[in-house]
Protein backbone atom coordinates (compact mmCIF):
# COMPACT_ATOMS: atom_id res chain seq x y z
CA UNK A 1 0.00 0.00 0.00
CA UNK A 2 1.09 3.23 -1.11
CA UNK A 3 -0.53 6.07 1.13
CA UNK A 4 -1.47 9.34 -0.55
CA UNK A 5 -3.56 12.28 0.50
CA UNK A 6 -5.75 14.23 -1.64
CA UNK A 7 -6.94 17.90 -0.56
CA UNK A 8 -9.69 19.75 -2.22
CA UNK A 9 -9.86 23.67 -1.73
CA UNK A 10 -12.52 25.56 -3.75
CA UNK A 11 -15.66 27.36 -3.56
CA UNK A 12 -18.86 24.77 -3.11
CA UNK A 13 -20.80 23.78 -6.23
CA UNK A 14 -22.26 20.66 -6.95
CA UNK A 15 -20.75 17.50 -8.29
CA UNK A 16 -16.93 18.10 -6.51
CA UNK A 17 -17.28 14.86 -4.51
CA UNK A 18 -18.67 13.02 -7.25
CA UNK A 19 -16.08 14.37 -9.61
CA UNK A 20 -13.23 13.73 -7.61
CA UNK A 21 -14.34 10.14 -7.16
CA UNK A 22 -14.99 9.21 -10.35
CA UNK A 23 -11.70 10.05 -11.21
CA UNK A 24 -9.82 8.40 -8.99
CA UNK A 25 -12.06 5.77 -9.90
CA UNK A 26 -10.58 6.14 -13.61
CA UNK A 27 -7.48 5.69 -12.24
CA UNK A 28 -7.79 2.69 -9.78
CA UNK A 29 -6.96 4.67 -6.91
CA UNK A 30 -8.50 3.34 -3.83
CA UNK A 31 -10.18 5.56 -1.35
CA UNK A 32 -9.38 5.05 2.31
CA UNK A 33 -11.19 7.88 4.23
CA UNK A 34 -12.56 10.81 3.90
CA UNK A 35 -12.95 14.12 5.85
CA UNK A 36 -15.07 16.88 4.18
CA UNK A 37 -16.39 20.36 5.57
CA UNK A 38 -16.92 24.00 4.85
CA UNK A 39 -14.75 26.61 6.03
CA UNK A 40 -15.80 29.92 5.62
CA UNK A 41 -18.18 29.20 2.27
CA UNK A 42 -15.07 27.12 1.33
CA UNK A 43 -15.22 23.62 0.38
CA UNK A 44 -12.66 21.22 2.17
CA UNK A 45 -11.55 17.96 1.80
CA UNK A 46 -9.25 15.70 2.18
CA UNK A 47 -8.94 11.78 1.22
CA UNK A 48 -6.69 9.15 2.04
CA UNK A 49 -5.80 7.14 -0.74
CA UNK A 50 -4.06 4.06 -2.02
CA UNK A 51 -1.90 4.65 -5.20
CA UNK A 52 -0.55 1.38 -5.24
CA UNK A 53 -2.74 -0.24 -7.79
CA UNK A 54 -2.64 3.25 -9.51
CA UNK A 55 -2.75 2.61 -13.37
CA UNK A 56 -0.46 6.23 -13.87
CA UNK A 57 2.81 7.40 -12.32
CA UNK A 58 2.14 10.01 -9.43
CA UNK A 59 3.30 12.44 -11.94
CA UNK A 60 0.48 11.51 -14.40
CA UNK A 61 -2.38 11.55 -11.47
CA UNK A 62 -0.79 14.65 -10.50
CA UNK A 63 -1.85 16.29 -14.25
CA UNK A 64 -5.03 14.83 -14.39
CA UNK A 65 -6.28 15.56 -10.94
CA UNK A 66 -4.86 19.21 -12.14
CA UNK A 67 -7.17 19.10 -14.97
CA UNK A 68 -10.17 17.77 -13.29
CA UNK A 69 -9.19 20.73 -10.36
CA UNK A 70 -10.37 23.41 -13.16
CA UNK A 71 -13.21 21.60 -14.50
CA UNK A 72 -14.42 21.69 -10.83
CA UNK A 73 -12.87 25.28 -9.79
CA UNK A 74 -11.29 23.85 -7.19
CA UNK A 75 -7.84 23.42 -6.76
CA UNK A 76 -6.39 19.67 -5.67
CA UNK A 77 -3.29 18.58 -4.50
CA UNK A 78 -1.81 14.58 -3.43
CA UNK A 79 0.99 13.89 -2.34
CA UNK A 80 2.24 10.90 -0.49
CA UNK A 81 1.06 10.47 3.24
CA UNK A 82 4.74 10.63 4.62
CA UNK A 83 5.22 14.24 4.48
CA UNK A 84 2.71 14.51 7.06
CA UNK A 85 4.09 11.67 9.28
CA UNK A 86 7.71 13.07 9.30
CA UNK A 87 6.30 16.50 10.53
CA UNK A 88 3.48 15.12 13.04
CA UNK A 89 4.39 11.85 14.60
CA UNK A 90 7.19 11.30 16.51
CA UNK B 1 -6.64 10.99 9.17
CA UNK B 2 -5.65 13.79 11.27
CA UNK B 3 -7.20 17.50 9.49
CA UNK B 4 -5.55 19.76 11.46
CA UNK B 5 -2.34 18.34 10.94
CA UNK B 6 -2.60 17.67 7.34
CA UNK B 7 -4.13 21.49 6.85
CA UNK B 8 -1.18 23.00 9.10
CA UNK B 9 1.35 21.14 6.67
CA UNK B 10 0.02 22.52 3.69
CA UNK B 11 -0.26 26.00 4.87
CA UNK B 12 3.31 26.03 5.42
CA UNK B 13 4.25 25.01 2.61
CA UNK B 14 1.62 27.13 0.53
CA UNK B 15 1.69 30.08 2.60
CA UNK B 16 4.80 30.25 4.27
CA UNK B 17 7.32 29.35 2.07
CA UNK B 18 8.28 26.17 3.73
CA UNK B 19 11.08 24.45 1.45
CA UNK B 20 13.79 22.53 1.50
CA UNK B 21 16.59 24.67 0.58
CA UNK B 22 18.91 22.55 -0.84
CA UNK B 23 19.88 18.47 -1.41
CA UNK B 24 24.08 19.16 -1.66
CA UNK B 25 26.12 16.34 -3.17
CA UNK B 26 29.45 15.80 -1.53
CA UNK B 27 31.86 14.13 -3.49
CA UNK B 28 35.70 13.16 -2.74
CA UNK B 29 38.27 13.98 -5.53
CA UNK B 30 40.96 13.02 -3.29
CA UNK B 31 40.83 9.92 -5.40
CA UNK B 32 41.21 12.21 -9.04
CA UNK B 33 44.45 13.99 -8.31
CA UNK B 34 47.10 13.37 -11.19
CA UNK B 35 50.46 14.97 -11.30
CA UNK B 36 48.94 15.53 -15.27
CA UNK B 37 46.27 18.53 -14.89
CA UNK B 38 44.63 17.66 -17.72
CA UNK B 39 44.37 14.48 -16.80
CA UNK B 40 43.32 15.04 -13.17
CA UNK B 41 40.03 17.54 -14.64
CA UNK B 42 39.06 14.70 -16.77
CA UNK B 43 38.88 12.35 -14.11
CA UNK B 44 36.94 14.72 -11.63
CA UNK B 45 34.80 15.86 -14.83
CA UNK B 46 34.01 11.83 -15.37
CA UNK B 47 33.37 11.51 -11.40
CA UNK B 48 31.29 14.34 -11.07
CA UNK B 49 28.84 13.94 -13.81
CA UNK B 50 28.71 10.28 -13.04
CA UNK B 51 27.55 10.41 -9.44
CA UNK B 52 25.50 13.72 -9.59
CA UNK B 53 23.97 12.45 -12.94
CA UNK B 54 20.46 11.77 -11.65
CA UNK B 55 20.78 14.39 -8.34
CA UNK B 56 18.41 17.20 -10.36
CA UNK B 57 15.94 14.59 -11.47
CA UNK B 58 15.78 12.52 -8.07
CA UNK B 59 15.41 15.98 -6.24
CA UNK B 60 12.36 16.74 -9.06
CA UNK B 61 10.55 13.55 -8.27
CA UNK B 62 10.84 14.12 -4.72
CA UNK B 63 9.64 17.33 -4.57
CA UNK B 64 6.33 16.39 -7.35
CA UNK B 65 5.70 13.09 -4.76
CA UNK B 66 5.85 14.80 -1.66
CA UNK B 67 4.33 18.49 -2.42
CA UNK B 68 7.23 19.61 -0.65
CA UNK B 69 9.69 22.60 -2.97
CA UNK B 70 12.94 21.49 -2.78
CA UNK B 71 14.56 25.20 -4.19
CA UNK B 72 18.13 23.86 -5.13
CA UNK B 73 20.80 21.02 -6.29
CA UNK B 74 24.17 21.33 -5.23
CA UNK B 75 27.55 19.57 -5.27
CA UNK B 76 30.22 20.08 -3.68
CA UNK B 77 33.98 18.77 -3.87
CA UNK B 78 37.03 18.21 -1.87
CA UNK B 79 39.32 21.59 -1.43
CA UNK B 80 40.43 22.18 -5.44
CA UNK B 81 44.15 23.20 -3.63
CA UNK B 82 44.81 19.12 -3.26
CA UNK B 83 44.54 18.56 -6.65
CA UNK B 84 46.17 21.87 -7.84
CA UNK B 85 49.15 20.51 -5.73
CA UNK B 86 49.35 17.50 -7.16
CA UNK B 87 49.25 19.06 -10.63
CA UNK B 88 52.21 20.60 -11.06
CA UNK B 89 52.86 23.46 -13.13
CA UNK B 90 49.05 23.74 -14.25
CA UNK B 91 46.69 26.24 -14.40
CA UNK B 92 43.93 26.39 -11.36
CA UNK B 93 41.76 27.99 -13.35
CA UNK B 94 41.47 25.33 -15.62
CA UNK B 95 40.07 23.34 -12.80
CA UNK B 96 37.47 26.29 -12.14
CA UNK B 97 36.11 25.77 -15.50
CA UNK B 98 36.04 21.86 -15.07
CA UNK B 99 33.85 22.40 -12.33
CA UNK B 100 31.59 25.11 -14.06
CA UNK B 101 30.96 22.51 -17.22
CA UNK B 102 30.37 19.58 -14.73
CA UNK B 103 28.05 21.57 -12.70
CA UNK B 104 25.82 22.64 -16.29
CA UNK B 105 25.93 19.27 -17.81
CA UNK B 106 24.42 17.64 -14.54
CA UNK B 107 21.86 21.05 -14.12
CA UNK B 108 22.79 21.89 -10.53
CA UNK B 109 22.77 25.43 -10.14
CA UNK B 110 26.26 26.23 -7.94
CA UNK B 111 29.13 23.98 -7.55
CA UNK B 112 31.53 24.69 -4.02
CA UNK B 113 34.68 23.57 -3.25
CA UNK B 114 37.16 26.11 -5.43
CA UNK B 115 38.57 26.27 -1.93
CA UNK B 116 41.52 26.16 0.15
CA UNK B 117 42.54 25.38 4.01
CA UNK B 118 45.08 27.69 5.61
CA UNK B 119 44.41 28.59 8.75
CA UNK B 120 48.16 27.84 9.79
CA UNK B 121 49.75 28.06 6.36
CA UNK B 122 49.92 27.75 2.84
CA UNK B 123 50.57 24.94 0.50
CA UNK B 124 51.81 25.91 -3.10
CA UNK B 125 48.67 24.58 -4.12
CA UNK B 126 46.76 27.13 -1.73
CA UNK B 127 48.92 29.75 -2.64
CA UNK B 128 47.93 29.27 -6.31
CA UNK B 129 44.36 28.12 -6.21
CA UNK B 130 44.02 31.50 -3.98
CA UNK B 131 45.80 33.71 -6.46
CA UNK B 132 43.54 32.63 -8.87
CA UNK B 133 40.43 32.78 -7.33
CA UNK B 134 39.60 36.40 -9.21
CA UNK B 135 40.06 34.93 -12.48
CA UNK B 136 38.55 31.80 -11.67
CA UNK B 137 35.51 33.58 -10.54
CA UNK B 138 35.14 35.85 -13.23
CA UNK B 139 35.37 32.89 -15.62
CA UNK B 140 33.22 30.80 -14.76
CA UNK B 141 29.20 30.95 -13.46
CA UNK B 142 28.38 28.37 -10.90
CA UNK B 143 31.16 27.26 -9.46
CA UNK B 144 31.67 28.97 -5.45
CA UNK B 145 34.91 29.49 -3.62
CA UNK B 146 35.88 29.44 0.10
CA UNK B 147 39.19 29.74 1.93
CA UNK B 148 39.19 29.24 5.59
CA UNK B 149 41.53 31.44 7.42
CA UNK B 150 41.26 31.08 10.63
CA UNK B 151 40.14 28.36 13.52
CA UNK B 152 40.09 27.89 17.30
CA UNK B 153 42.82 25.55 17.30
CA UNK B 154 45.06 27.13 14.90
CA UNK B 155 44.80 30.88 15.71
CA UNK B 156 44.35 33.16 12.94
CA UNK B 157 46.97 33.34 9.92
CA UNK B 158 47.09 36.66 9.51
CA UNK B 159 49.00 36.63 5.75
CA UNK B 160 46.34 34.62 4.68
CA UNK B 161 43.32 37.65 5.98
CA UNK B 162 45.87 39.94 3.78
CA UNK B 163 46.06 38.12 0.81
CA UNK B 164 42.18 37.53 1.41
CA UNK B 165 41.53 41.58 1.28
CA UNK B 166 43.30 41.59 -1.79
CA UNK B 167 41.23 39.17 -3.45
CA UNK B 168 38.50 40.35 -2.75
CA UNK B 169 38.86 43.48 -3.48
CA UNK B 170 40.43 42.25 -7.24
CA UNK B 171 37.41 39.66 -7.64
CA UNK B 172 35.41 43.18 -7.06
CA UNK B 173 37.04 44.99 -10.16
CA UNK B 174 36.92 41.37 -12.23
CA UNK B 175 33.39 41.50 -12.03
CA UNK B 176 32.10 44.93 -11.65
CA UNK B 177 30.85 44.96 -14.80
CA UNK B 178 28.21 41.85 -13.22
CA UNK B 179 28.16 44.01 -9.93
CA UNK B 180 31.01 42.48 -8.15
CA UNK B 181 28.69 38.68 -8.60
CA UNK B 182 32.54 37.14 -7.87
CA UNK B 183 32.48 38.21 -4.48
CA UNK B 184 29.23 36.76 -4.07
CA UNK B 185 30.55 33.43 -4.58
CA UNK B 186 33.65 34.37 -2.64
CA UNK B 187 33.39 32.88 1.60
CA UNK B 188 36.57 33.75 4.28
CA UNK B 189 35.92 31.51 6.88
CA UNK B 190 36.87 30.93 10.78
CA UNK B 191 36.44 27.26 11.95
CA UNK B 192 34.83 26.54 8.69
CA UNK B 193 32.88 22.57 8.59
CA UNK B 194 33.23 19.92 5.88
CA UNK B 195 29.59 19.09 5.76
CA UNK B 196 27.67 22.43 4.75
CA UNK B 197 24.92 22.29 2.14
CA UNK B 198 25.07 25.72 1.45
CA UNK B 199 26.56 28.02 -0.93
CA UNK B 200 28.88 29.90 -1.63
CA UNK B 201 30.40 28.02 1.43
CA UNK B 202 30.23 24.31 0.43
CA UNK B 203 33.12 22.16 0.00
CA UNK B 204 33.31 18.37 0.76
CA UNK B 205 36.06 17.81 3.86
CA UNK B 206 38.84 15.35 3.87
CA UNK B 207 37.33 13.75 6.53
CA UNK B 208 34.27 12.67 4.73
CA UNK B 209 33.22 9.24 2.94
CA UNK B 210 33.41 9.25 -1.28
CA UNK B 211 30.08 10.53 -1.59
CA UNK B 212 27.60 11.43 0.75
CA UNK B 213 23.67 13.80 0.38
CA UNK B 214 23.52 16.54 2.64
CA UNK B 215 20.14 19.17 3.36
CA UNK B 216 19.53 22.23 4.20
CA UNK B 217 16.18 23.08 5.50
CA UNK B 218 14.72 26.29 5.28
CA UNK B 219 11.35 28.14 6.71
CA UNK B 220 11.72 31.65 7.95
CA UNK B 221 8.14 32.55 7.38
CA UNK B 222 6.60 29.40 8.92
CA UNK B 223 8.34 30.33 12.34
CA UNK B 224 7.62 34.23 11.54
CA UNK B 225 3.77 32.78 11.52
CA UNK B 226 4.13 30.19 15.14
CA UNK B 227 5.93 34.02 16.44
CA UNK B 228 2.97 35.83 15.74
CA UNK B 229 0.51 33.46 17.27
CA UNK B 230 1.93 34.24 20.43
CA UNK B 231 1.83 37.80 20.66
CA UNK B 232 2.63 39.18 24.13
CA UNK B 233 3.55 35.54 25.76
CA UNK B 234 6.79 35.54 27.94
CA UNK B 235 9.93 34.05 26.12
CA UNK B 236 9.31 31.01 27.73
CA UNK B 237 6.37 30.61 25.40
CA UNK B 238 7.93 31.96 22.77
CA UNK B 239 11.37 29.81 22.60
CA UNK B 240 8.75 26.86 23.32
CA UNK B 241 7.21 27.60 19.80
CA UNK B 242 9.76 28.30 17.59
CA UNK B 243 11.50 24.92 19.01
CA UNK B 244 8.30 23.32 18.02
CA UNK B 245 8.31 25.00 14.60
CA UNK B 246 11.76 24.27 14.07
CA UNK B 247 11.03 20.21 14.90
CA UNK B 248 8.32 20.12 12.10
CA UNK B 249 10.76 22.01 9.56
CA UNK B 250 13.58 19.83 10.36
CA UNK B 251 11.77 17.17 9.75
CA UNK B 252 11.11 17.63 6.31
CA UNK B 253 14.50 17.93 5.62
CA UNK B 254 15.11 14.73 7.61
CA UNK B 255 12.59 12.96 5.67
CA UNK B 256 13.87 14.73 2.28
CA UNK B 257 16.83 13.66 2.85
CA UNK B 258 16.12 9.99 3.53
CA UNK B 259 14.58 9.59 0.49
CA UNK B 260 17.00 11.26 -1.39
CA UNK B 261 19.95 9.16 -0.39
CA UNK B 262 17.48 5.66 -1.23
CA UNK B 263 17.52 6.69 -4.48
CA UNK B 264 20.41 7.96 -4.95
CA UNK B 265 21.92 5.16 -3.68
CA UNK B 266 24.30 7.75 -1.39
CA UNK B 267 24.87 7.37 2.34
CA UNK B 268 22.43 10.45 4.22
CA UNK B 269 25.48 12.48 5.98
CA UNK B 270 23.35 15.54 7.89
CA UNK B 271 20.62 18.27 8.16
CA UNK B 272 21.43 21.60 8.85
CA UNK B 273 19.21 22.96 10.66
CA UNK B 274 19.48 26.77 8.99
CA UNK B 275 16.77 29.61 8.76
CA UNK B 276 17.96 30.35 5.58
CA UNK B 277 15.61 33.44 4.02
CA UNK B 278 14.96 34.51 0.69
CA UNK B 279 14.12 38.43 -0.71
CA UNK B 280 10.50 36.69 -1.40
CA UNK B 281 8.25 38.46 0.78
CA UNK B 282 7.46 36.19 3.94
CA UNK B 283 10.76 34.82 3.57
CA UNK B 284 12.96 36.96 6.39
CA UNK B 285 14.56 36.40 9.54
CA UNK B 286 14.60 40.26 10.27
CA UNK B 287 11.34 39.58 10.26
CA UNK B 288 11.33 36.79 12.46
CA UNK B 289 13.01 39.24 14.97
CA UNK B 290 10.44 41.99 14.88
CA UNK B 291 7.86 39.42 15.23
CA UNK B 292 8.85 38.97 18.43
CA UNK B 293 8.36 42.70 19.39
CA UNK B 294 11.50 44.96 18.19
CA UNK B 295 10.34 47.75 16.28
CA UNK B 296 13.21 47.15 13.49
CA UNK B 297 15.84 44.72 13.48
CA UNK B 298 19.43 46.29 14.22
CA UNK B 299 18.20 48.19 16.93
CA UNK B 300 18.96 47.53 20.79
CA UNK B 301 17.62 44.06 21.53
CA UNK B 302 18.35 42.23 18.54
CA UNK B 303 21.39 40.45 19.66
CA UNK B 304 19.39 38.83 22.22
CA UNK B 305 16.57 38.17 20.17
CA UNK B 306 18.18 36.63 17.41
CA UNK B 307 20.07 34.55 20.29
CA UNK B 308 17.00 33.14 21.63
CA UNK B 309 16.29 32.40 18.28
CA UNK B 310 19.10 30.72 17.10
CA UNK B 311 19.21 28.07 20.32
CA UNK B 312 15.25 27.75 19.91
CA UNK B 313 15.91 26.57 16.83
CA UNK B 314 18.74 23.91 17.00
CA UNK B 315 17.09 22.27 20.16
CA UNK B 316 13.91 21.95 18.56
CA UNK B 317 15.81 20.75 15.28
CA UNK B 318 18.35 18.62 16.66
CA UNK B 319 15.41 15.58 18.05
CA UNK B 320 14.21 15.89 14.51
CA UNK B 321 16.78 14.31 12.66
CA UNK B 322 19.63 11.59 12.95
CA UNK B 323 22.36 14.04 12.45
CA UNK B 324 22.79 17.52 12.67
CA UNK B 325 25.64 19.48 10.84
CA UNK B 326 26.65 22.39 8.72
CA UNK B 327 25.90 25.47 10.04
CA UNK B 328 22.99 25.24 11.59
CA UNK B 329 21.46 28.29 13.00
CA UNK B 330 19.87 31.51 11.73
CA UNK B 331 21.72 32.84 8.50
CA UNK B 332 21.39 36.81 8.20
CA UNK B 333 22.39 37.77 4.63
CA UNK B 334 21.81 41.50 4.26
CA UNK B 335 21.38 41.36 0.20
CA UNK B 336 19.00 38.19 0.54
CA UNK B 337 16.86 39.37 3.01
CA UNK B 338 13.48 41.89 2.51
CA UNK B 339 13.67 42.84 5.94
CA UNK B 340 17.32 43.45 6.43
CA UNK B 341 17.96 45.41 3.37
CA UNK B 342 14.78 48.16 4.81
CA UNK B 343 16.71 48.22 8.03
CA UNK B 344 19.77 49.61 6.52
CA UNK B 345 18.53 51.89 4.32
CA UNK B 346 16.30 53.13 7.14
CA UNK B 347 19.69 53.73 9.61
CA UNK B 348 18.88 51.31 11.85
CA UNK B 349 21.35 48.39 10.61
CA UNK B 350 24.82 48.60 10.80
CA UNK B 351 28.03 46.59 10.41
CA UNK B 352 28.75 47.12 13.94
CA UNK B 353 25.37 45.58 15.15
CA UNK B 354 25.63 42.80 11.90
CA UNK B 355 29.49 42.21 13.62
CA UNK B 356 27.77 41.84 17.06
CA UNK B 357 24.72 39.52 15.42
CA UNK B 358 27.46 36.88 14.02
CA UNK B 359 28.72 36.31 17.66
CA UNK B 360 25.61 34.29 18.70
CA UNK B 361 24.16 33.41 15.32
CA UNK B 362 25.52 31.23 11.89
CA UNK B 363 27.16 32.57 10.25
CA UNK B 364 28.86 35.48 9.72
CA UNK B 365 28.98 39.10 7.87
CA UNK B 366 26.86 38.11 5.05
CA UNK B 367 25.97 39.33 1.10
CA UNK B 368 26.88 42.82 2.14
CA UNK B 369 28.12 45.42 -0.21
CA UNK B 370 30.32 48.04 0.57
CA UNK B 371 31.67 51.37 -1.10
CA UNK B 372 34.03 50.55 -4.06
CA UNK B 373 36.65 52.82 -2.31
CA UNK B 374 37.23 50.18 0.55
CA UNK B 375 40.78 49.01 0.06
CA UNK B 376 41.92 45.70 1.02
CA UNK B 377 43.53 46.29 4.38
CA UNK B 378 40.17 47.43 5.82
CA UNK B 379 38.87 44.44 3.84
CA UNK B 380 41.31 42.53 5.62
CA UNK B 381 40.11 44.09 9.06
CA UNK B 382 37.15 42.85 8.55
CA UNK B 383 37.60 39.60 7.54
CA UNK B 384 40.19 39.82 10.72
CA UNK B 385 37.48 41.14 13.57
CA UNK B 386 35.37 38.18 12.07
CA UNK B 387 37.85 35.77 12.67
CA UNK B 388 38.66 36.47 15.92
CA UNK B 389 35.08 35.95 17.08
CA UNK B 390 34.52 32.36 15.74
CA UNK B 391 38.35 31.74 16.90
CA UNK B 392 37.51 32.82 20.37
CA UNK B 393 34.19 31.85 20.71
CA UNK B 394 34.60 28.19 18.69
CA UNK B 395 31.75 28.94 16.23
CA UNK B 396 31.97 29.16 12.63
CA UNK B 397 32.12 32.70 11.25
CA UNK B 398 32.40 34.17 7.32
CA UNK B 399 32.60 37.12 5.67
CA UNK B 400 31.06 37.46 2.31
CA UNK B 401 31.10 40.81 1.51
CA UNK B 402 30.75 43.07 -2.06
CA UNK B 403 33.10 45.83 -3.00
CA UNK B 404 30.23 47.89 -5.00
CA UNK B 405 33.21 49.11 -7.42
CA UNK B 406 32.38 52.94 -8.29
CA UNK B 407 29.20 53.01 -6.12
CA UNK B 408 28.94 55.07 -2.08
CA UNK B 409 26.74 54.65 0.61
CA UNK B 410 23.05 54.22 0.18
CA UNK B 411 23.29 53.10 -3.43
CA UNK B 412 22.26 49.43 -3.97
CA UNK B 413 23.83 46.48 -5.78
CA UNK B 414 21.70 44.62 -7.97
CA UNK B 415 22.78 40.68 -7.66
CA UNK B 416 19.76 39.80 -8.91
CA UNK B 417 17.35 36.35 -8.09
CA UNK B 418 18.60 34.71 -4.88
CA UNK B 419 21.28 36.66 -4.42
CA UNK B 420 18.62 39.37 -4.11
CA UNK B 421 19.62 43.92 -3.65
CA UNK B 422 22.65 44.92 -1.41
CA UNK B 423 22.11 48.18 -0.25
CA UNK B 424 25.59 49.54 0.16
CA UNK B 425 26.84 50.18 3.61
CA UNK B 426 29.28 52.10 5.71
CA UNK B 427 32.46 50.96 6.74
CA UNK B 428 34.47 52.64 9.62
CA UNK B 429 37.46 55.32 7.50
CA UNK B 430 40.53 54.23 10.14
CA UNK B 431 43.36 53.25 8.19
CA UNK B 432 44.35 49.41 8.82
CA UNK B 433 47.38 49.64 6.78
CA UNK B 434 50.06 48.98 9.25
CA UNK B 435 47.91 46.54 11.73
CA UNK B 436 47.37 44.22 8.41
CA UNK B 437 50.94 44.83 7.13
CA UNK B 438 52.32 43.12 10.20
CA UNK B 439 51.69 39.54 9.00
CA UNK B 440 52.09 36.33 10.44
CA UNK B 441 49.56 34.47 13.15
CA UNK B 442 47.60 35.14 16.05
CA UNK B 443 47.52 32.20 18.48
CA UNK B 444 45.07 29.83 19.21
CA UNK B 445 43.01 31.26 22.57
CA UNK B 446 44.08 29.20 25.80
CA UNK B 447 40.65 27.29 25.71
CA UNK B 448 41.40 25.54 22.98
CA UNK B 449 44.53 23.69 24.42
CA UNK B 450 41.49 21.50 25.36
CA UNK B 451 43.72 17.50 25.25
Amino acid sequence: MIRAILTVIGKDRVGIIAGVSVELARLNINILDVSQTIMNDYFTMMMMCDIAQAKESINTIQEKMNVKGDELGVKIMIQREDIFTAMHKL
Amino acid sequence: MDTAQIAETIRMIEGENLDIRTITLGLSLLDCADENGARARQKCFDKITNAAKHLVQVGDAIEREFGIPIVNKRISVTPISFLIAAARNDSPVAFAKMLDAAAREVGVNFIGGYSALVQKGYTKGDEQLIESIPEALSETHVVCSSVNVASTRAGINMNAVAHMGRIIRKTALLTQDRHGFGCAKLVVFANAVEDNPFMAGAFHGVGEADAVINVGVSGPGVVQRAIEQCAGAPFDVLAETIKKTAFKVTRMGQLVGKEASERLGIPFGIVDLSLAPTPAIGDSVAHILEAMGLETVGQHGTTAALALLNDAVKKGGVMACGHVGGLSGAFIPVSEDAGMIRAVENGHLSLAKLEAMTAICSVGLDMIAIPGDTDSATIAAIIADEAAIGVINGKTTAVRIIPAIGKKVGERVELGGLLGTAPVMAVDKGSAKTFIARGGRIPAPIHSFRN
